[in-house]
């Protein structure tokens, strides 16, 4: 117990730092993928690829290599960005590919003629994408966006690497401090995610329930 | 015609070895060469952990694999540097060949636990010796004593001389390292940047992100020996790292063995020698006065 309140500070900064690297990430990927998903079944073929290529690229590159691009690869172009803005994009734009897939995925769920219909009525693409379309695509895709948005929040551990420092930059400086508490350290980190994660695990559950469409 | 020379050569001289291979091969032929000396007529107490090892013919030791000049591991997946001949001098006192000596790898990490569950038999891997570690394992030696110092970039363009030059600047060092909680305790001014490796703190700072680098003088200039028209070392160190063999707490009379071997190669030259075929080849400076043994 003597571990945790002496070093309460350092913990609950690098807990402060990892929700809002959390929460603005999350943000950031959620409005980006819903556009990319937009770009992927809209019918401009340009806007079409262009999503397309987003989603692979980023889809198909592992964070770290990601953030090395962001933090160290920019500046070699003279685009200096701070470290934690720079977390902030990785980790949003990263997530935005899965976002998008999961978002798509919700958009091919919803039966076609619901579109049909609406172009029928003489709304346009995007009006039938935003007034019909989406607001049924996202309540399917509330399980499987908790759980994008939940890796994300574990994948933000990545920053550490990168001086942010967020929950999992205190493991080696902890443990380095008290090498004899060791099995405190890992338990306030885990406890750290776990007030992030689990509230959120039962918030989409609610929000599933709430929001589910009975077939 | 090579291949056939090399081999008559071989053939006829038996140890041509050097003629036709890489520079990796020379190496190697260097450091079998070199190869601290084994004592064969070994006699140990019984029980003690010495004759238990010597017995054995084997012993597992841990040093590091990333750290130029003190532990790193070379093409061959073999530790090459100064705590590796450190080792050898040891275990070449227990009777046992380099060959037969299992290298595992400790990071600062799990240096403390894998002596504790004697996952290794004793650790060299520049391991500083301070009294929150005394309270879990025991310290041989030092054999070694380095000091935390700063790296800036070529030129000094922002005339860091010393930590108090610090203030208000990027610095940055390794996460979860004891020159990093320095920084922090000792010079709150300078504002910190913390990666997992060294490598990226020179990133950092031939990009600009930061304007000075920190930590023990021997990896610095490890760095700066790698980029010699990017970097540069201040050299005025302001801390002292005293390097220490890490050994289960208790073992009284290992350690007063590891004690007594580390002061022989003092007094002997081998440890000099074997600073001039590692961290010396690479910091270019001759061997310091060896530390004062600390026989707490």
């Amino acid at each position: 117990m003597q571990f945790f309140i002496d070093n309460f500070d350092i913990l609950r900064d690098a807990f402060l730092t990892t929700l809002s690297l959390s929460l603005l990430a999350g943000l950031l990927a959620l409005v980006l993928g819903t556009l990319l998903a937009a770009m992927r079944v809209s019918p401009v073929a340009p806007l079409r690829g262009l999503a397309t290529f987003y989603v692979e690229v980023f889809r198909n590159t592992p964070l770290t290599v990601v953030f090395f691009f962001i933090i160290f690869g920019l500046p070699q172009i003279d685009f200096v960005i701070d470290f934690f803005p720079g977390a902030v994009l990785s980790v949003g734009l990263y997530t935005a590919a899965f976002v998008c897939e999961a978002v798509r995925s919700g958009i091919n769920a919803v039966s076609p003629g619901q579109a049909e219909a609406s172009r029928a009525l003489g709304l346009t693409f995007g009006q039938s994408l935003r007034e019909v379309v989406l607001p049924q695509a996202f309540r399917t895709v509330v399980p499987p966006l908790g759980n994008v948005l939940i890796a994300m929040v574990k994948n933000t551990s990545i920053a550490a690497g990168f001086s942010v420092s967020e929950l999992s930059s205190t493991l080696p400086r902890l443990v380095n401090a008290n090498a004899g508490d060791l099995l405190f350290v890992l338990l306030g980190v885990v406890i750290g995610y776990m007030l992030i994660t689990l509230p959120a695990a039962y918030a989409v559950h609610r929000l599933e329930r709430k929001v589910a469409i009975l077939r | 015609m090579r291949i056939t020379r090399c081999a008559a050569a071989l053939a006829v001289f038996g140890l041509a070895l050097a003629g036709c291979s890489s520079e990796a091969g020379n190496q190697a032929a260097d450091s079998a060469k070199n190869t601290a000396a084994v004592n064969t007529a070994t006699k140990f107490d019984e029980g003690t952990t010495m004759a238990k090892l010597s017995e054995a013919g084997k012993v597992t030791i841990g040093t590091k694999f990333d750290q130029p000049g003190f532990g790193l591991l070379n093409p061959q997946k073999v530790p090459e540097g100064f705590d590796v001949e450190i080792a050898k001098i040891i275990a070449g006192q227990l009777g046992i060949k380099p060959e037969n000596i299992t290298w595992t790898e400790t990071v600062s990490a799990n240096r403390e636990s894998f002596i504790q569950d004697g996952k290794v038999d004793f650790v060299v891997a520049t391991y500083t010796i301070n009294d929150e570690r005394k309270k879990l394992v025991d310290f041989a030696g030092p054999y070694y004593e380095a000091g935390q110092d700063i790296m800036v970039a070529k030129g000094n363009p922002e005339g860091i001389k010393g930590p108090d030059d610090l203030a208000g600047k990027n610095v940055c060092s390794v996460e979860g390292s004891t020159p990093a909680e320095t920084i922090r305790t000792k010079y709150p001014q300078a504002k910190l940047t913390l990666f997992d490796v060294y490598s990226k703190c020179a990133d950092a700072l031939s990009n600009g992100q930061v304007q000075a680098v920190t930590t023990d003088n021997v990896i610095l200039t490890g760095l700066v020996a790698g980029a010699p028209d990017k970097f540069e070392l201040v050299n005025n160190p302001f801390t002292k790292e005293p390097y220490g063999i890490g050994l289960k707490k208790g073992d009284q009379k290992f350690r007063d063995f590891i004690n007594d071997v580390l002061q022989k190669s003092f007094d002997d030259g081998a440890w000099a020698e074997a600073w001039d075929r590692t961290a010396g080849k690479i910091t270019g400076t001759e061997a310091p006065e060896p530390p004062t043994i600390d026989r707490y």
